[in-house]
């Protein structure tokens, strides 16, 4: 376990390693955040945590089941704390689903791995004219970039990038560590710790040389962002990393893997301030093509119902719940038919994504698909939906526009509107 | 824009007329006449650059930047040519040359170095197949092609007739990676027809897929009768059985043709449904099977004399070694987005075609143009020409560009000397150098289409420069390092400091920045980790990173 303070001191013992440095003015210019964030951040800072399940989950075996059809498979439904059944293997959630929903009649059309995972991140279909920002990315631009007290990036990626920032600009794209909270070359030894301060003196001298000889944007640009790796590398927010630093009980209840290690960060980083937190449900393969219920019952179910049981008792218990949407889903369902194989196939035209928390109408299902869960009966729902129901209890305009690099106007969720039985 | 080159171009005309393009600087206004740049080359055609440049300056009242320092200038020339900064040793050397052409010299000399292959094979791999290698698309494949190429220095309408007429196996024939990375998904040659016109056409007609082009006369036909050319061809993916696992893994992958005949059916937005064949600029192709489309596209895109293949590799090129094309984007030329300086791209595009799409004389012609020898510092007189604040380009100075992830590697490379010590394996360099790439990448991927002059580093990449395996080698002492070598010297601080400066940065410090760094060093008790400080920042520097 790596832990990511990297200095090992405080905020205060570093300073006086900065101050012992040569000259510390230029220094300054690197630390200027230092003195200035020392205020609480404020708890209340509405987030949005995206469990995302790669591959394709089998929803109708955990959200929509199917007793009585061929479809059906190996599972019982159970009841649950809201007014829907579950999987028999989700009986923790089961327990917190009146703060939960389901959305049974997404409808996606895009069932390929990579359009799926595009078109359900960015509620766009892939086009070769243009990359549009994953909807963290979104956030991160509408939210984060108000948070100047943020030291950490806006749009953290648990486990695993899926998608780009497009054309919001690299500023937004998803800032990965893993589950253990360890980014990549964030940590430094204690010599160099040591160093950093003078490093930093004689980089000022050259970078301000650089920017004063005039030749352009860019020289500033490079010096804003090392502002902000060193001011990450030096920020208190970093123990929000510190993921091991939880107490045990409460780890266990989140389960031990990374799966559950990346929701009990995603719950420290909100605390922070972090507007969006994407954590991979890596509890095995979810692109279950062959085996599915062994899979589910022995592997992924297990750990997937702990973790979301844990994470919303937790939110909930320190009054959390209704500033963080939680959603959780894949590029698509899988098919209702079961193959030779005893799996389940590619399948966009009906499943089913889960939302709640956030201060929606939750304890509900929305949307029907037929008995044997191939057609939807009613209204069915597009990731555009999805996203205008999380921008609205994130309290972002749903009017919103923005605009491609070639001057091409996007709408906020692609036009999307939000599920009026959730936001109520 | 339009209305500064016509009177030139009278004045050209005549000019043809003595014989002599030469003489064209003496119908040019004394002023400029008295500050004719030249590198020591003798090519007229240079001369017609620069007065085609000059002109814009005087029409829009720029006063171009001084020419660069030697220094400034051998770093850019070096980068841009064989993707590295030069050797403290041979910015020495071009220093005292006395030699007037000794700019004209360099250029030939790094257009004949085998890292000129190798760079052009980094920038085309890119922009053919991407950063990041599609799955069942071979990159080293791809290399292979694009080295052999560039070493021989291949035309460049040959090379495109290549790539878009491949056929066959992965590595026996590199070419068809740039049609298997277009054919990922099973889109009916979508990407395909948009990448191909995009990268070797220079217009963007992929928007034209779903309705007319919203800025210009292009019809929504347009796409899906280029897209025509491009259906008689199928990827086969060969799997074959692992012996270790008994499982079965990917094996080669393949273009094939198929005998696909007929036109092409296209939706409109009002749900009609329409017909497209194979039609290039106006000339029908016979739609029936038997003939090989892609083979008459072939043909077809190099007809005239001044076909767009040549006008936008022109562009590119221009763009890639100046920061900003004649159009911006580089790929996105046409009626709706005029070029900054028309005639120019006009008769630069008529003389590579009559040069035999010579890539080396496109480069020589630009490297030695006085646009490109400008320096990059800016000042009041000319400050207006600031295509970062979105003005059209005047080439009055040189534009900043950001140095590409290979750039940066093989210049860290050369400047701890790791170049020096073995490592000359070209495929265990390009594994080493691979695997560096991968975590460069980890948020880098962003639009291919960004312009290579905004910055667009991350906190990621901020971090590896500052905390890395790369650059904690770069700094390292251990014996044989590039630090441990200069300590061992028994020359002053200065001379010390002025060196590292010299291999880093490729110039000498100035005053401010000798005091920081003695500074720096005197207040040190360990003199050595004072050295390697100053080697990180000079490494972390904005200077270092940009290609300026």
């Amino acid at each position: 376990m790596t832990i990511l303070n990297p200095y090992g001191m405080t905020r205060r013992h570093f300073l006086n390693h900065v101050a012992g440095a040569a000259t510390t003015i230029p220094t300054m210019h690197f630390l200027s955040h230092l003195e200035a964030n020392a205020s609480q951040v404020k708890k209340q800072q509405k987030a949005c945590i995206l469990i995302w399940m790669p591959g394709g989950p089998p929803t109708i075996d955990i959200w929509d089941l199917k007793p009585g059809s061929k479809n059906g498979g190996e599972f019982k439904p159970i009841s649950t704390k809201g007014d829907m059944q579950i999987s028999e293997h989700m009986p923790q959630t089961a327990q917190v689903m009146g703060d939960l929903s389901l959305i049974r009649s997404m409808s996606t059309r895009e069932a390929d791995h990579a359009r799926g995972t595009y078109y359900m991140h960015s509620a766009y279909v892939p086009n070769p004219t243009v990359v549009h920002p994953t909807f963290g990315s979104v956030v991160s631009y509408e939210l984060g970039s108000r948070r100047k007290e943020l030291d950490i990036p806006s749009f953290i990626s648990v486990g695993g990038s899926r998608g780009s920032a497009g054309f919001l600009g690299m500023a937004h794209s998803p800032f990965v560590v893993s589950s253990d909270g360890t980014i990549q070359n964030a940590e430094i030894n204690m010599t160099e710790q040591q160093r950093l301060g003078q490093r930093l003196n004689m980089l000022e001298v050259l970078e301000s040389g650089f920017i004063k000889s005039k030749r352009g944007e860019s020289a500033n640009s490079h010096k804003d962002i090392y502002k902000k790796a060193v001011n990450l590398m030096t920020s208190k927010q970093m123990e929000a990393f510190k993921v091991d630093q939880e107490p045990a009980a409460l780890k266990e209840a989140y389960g031990t893997g990374n799966f559950g290690k990346g929701l009990l960060l995603a719950r420290r980083l909100v605390e922070v301030g972090v507007p969006f937190i994407e954590v991979s449900a890596s509890v095995g393969s979810w692109d279950l093509h062959q085996g599915v219920f062994d899979s589910l019952k022995n592997n992924n179910l297990p750990q997937l119902d702990k973790g979301i049981s844990a994470l919303v008792t937790d939110l909930k218990q320190r009054a959390m719940l209704d500033d963080v949407t939680i959603v959780c889903m894949g590029e698509f369902g899988r098919t209702p038919r079961i193959n030779q194989n005893v799996g389940r196939d590619h399948w966009a035209a009906s499943w089913t994504a889960m939302v709640g928390g956030g201060g929606l109408k939750n304890g509900q299902a929305v949307g029907k698909t037929d008995s044997d869960g191939i057609g939807i009966e009613g209204k069915s729902y597009l990731p555009g939906d999805l996203w205008a129901t999380v921008s609205h209890a994130l309290g972002i305009p749903l009017d919103i526009v923005h605009t491609s690099k070639r001057g091409r106007p996007m709408k906020l969720a692609n036009g999307g509107t939000p599920i009026k039985e959730l936001i109520g | 824009m339009h209305r500064f080159s016509k009177q030139l171009c009278v004045v050209f005309a005549f000019a043809i007329c003595a014989g002599s393009l030469v003489s064209l600087a003496d119908a040019a206004p004394p002023a400029s006449r008295a500050k004719a740049f030249s590198t020591g080359s003798f090519d007229p055609f240079i001369d017609y650059i620069n007065s085609q440049i000059r002109q814009g300056w005087e029409d829009n009242e720029v006063e171009p930047s001084p020419v660069a320092t030697d220094a400034e200038w051998l770093r850019r020339v070096h980068l841009d040519l064989i993707g590295q900064i030069p050797s403290a040793e041979a910015v020495e050397k071009f220093a005292k040359d006395r030699d007037t052409a000794k700019r004209s010299k360099v250029i030939d000399q790094l257009l004949d170095d085998p890292a000129y292959v190798q760079n052009f094979t980094n920038v085309w791999t890119n922009l053919l197949i991407g950063r990041r290698t599609p799955r069942r698309v071979s990159r080293s494949g791809m290399q292979k092609f694009l080295r052999e190429a560039f070493a021989k220095n291949r035309p460049w309408n040959e090379v495109v007739q290549d790539l878009v007429t491949a056929e066959g196996h992965f590595e026996e024939n590199g070419a068809v990676n740039y049609l298997l990375a277009q054919m990922q998904n099973n889109d009916e040659g979508v990407q395909v027809t948009a990448a191909t016109t995009r990268l070797f056409l220079g217009i963007q007609v992929q928007c034209t897929q779903c309705h007319n082009h919203p800025f210009n006369d292009w019809k929504q036909n347009q796409f899906w009768e280029y897209n025509s050319f491009f259906r008689q061809m199928r990827r086969i993916n060969h799997r074959k059985t692992d012996p270790k696992t008994g499982r079965q893994v990917d094996d080669y992958s393949e273009v094939v043709s198929t005998g696909f005949n007929g036109p092409v059916y296209y939706e409109k937005r009002s749900g009609l449904m329409q017909v497209a064949y194979p039609i290039f600029e106006n000339i029908k192709v016979d739609p029936q099977a038997g003939i090989e489309r892609r083979k008459e596209f072939s043909k077809l895109i190099v007809k005239g004399e001044k076909p767009l293949i040549a006008s936008a590799i022109v562009n590119r090129m221009w763009g890639y070694f100046i920061g900003y094309g004649f159009t911006r984007p580089v790929d996105d030329m046409g009626p709706h987005n005029p070029a900054s300086h028309p005639e120019l791209l006009s008769r630069m595009t008529e003389e590579l075609v009559k040069k035999k799409y010579d890539l080396k004389q496109l480069a020589r012609w630009i490297c030695n143009s006085e646009a490109y020898n400008l320096t990059s510092q800016f000042g009041r007189k000319n400050e207006i020409d600031s295509p970062e604040k979105g003005e059209s380009p005047l080439f009055s100075h040189m534009y900043v560009k950001n140095m590409t992830a290979e750039q940066l590697y093989d210049s860290l490379i050369v400047a701890t000397g790791a170049h020096k010590s073995g490592q000359s394996n070209w495929e265990r360099a390009e594994t080493q150098r691979r695997r560096w790439m991968g975590q460069f990448m980890v948020a880098f991927d962003g639009d291919s289409g960004d312009d290579s002059t905004t910055f667009n580093g991350t906190i990621p990449q901020a971090l590896m420069m500052m905390n890395g395996d790369l650059t904690k080698n770069a700094i390292s002492a251990e014996k044989g390092s590039y630090l441990n070598q200069l300590l061992l010297d028994k020359s002053s601080d200065q001379v010390k400091i002025r060196k590292m400066f010299l291999s880093t940065l490729s110039r000498y410090p100035d005053r401010r920045e000798i005091k920081g760094a003695q500074r720096l060093v005197g207040s040190s008790k360990n003199k050595l980790s004072a050295y390697q400080d100053l080697y990180w920042a000079l490494l972390n520097s904005n200077e270092f990173i940009f290609n300026h």
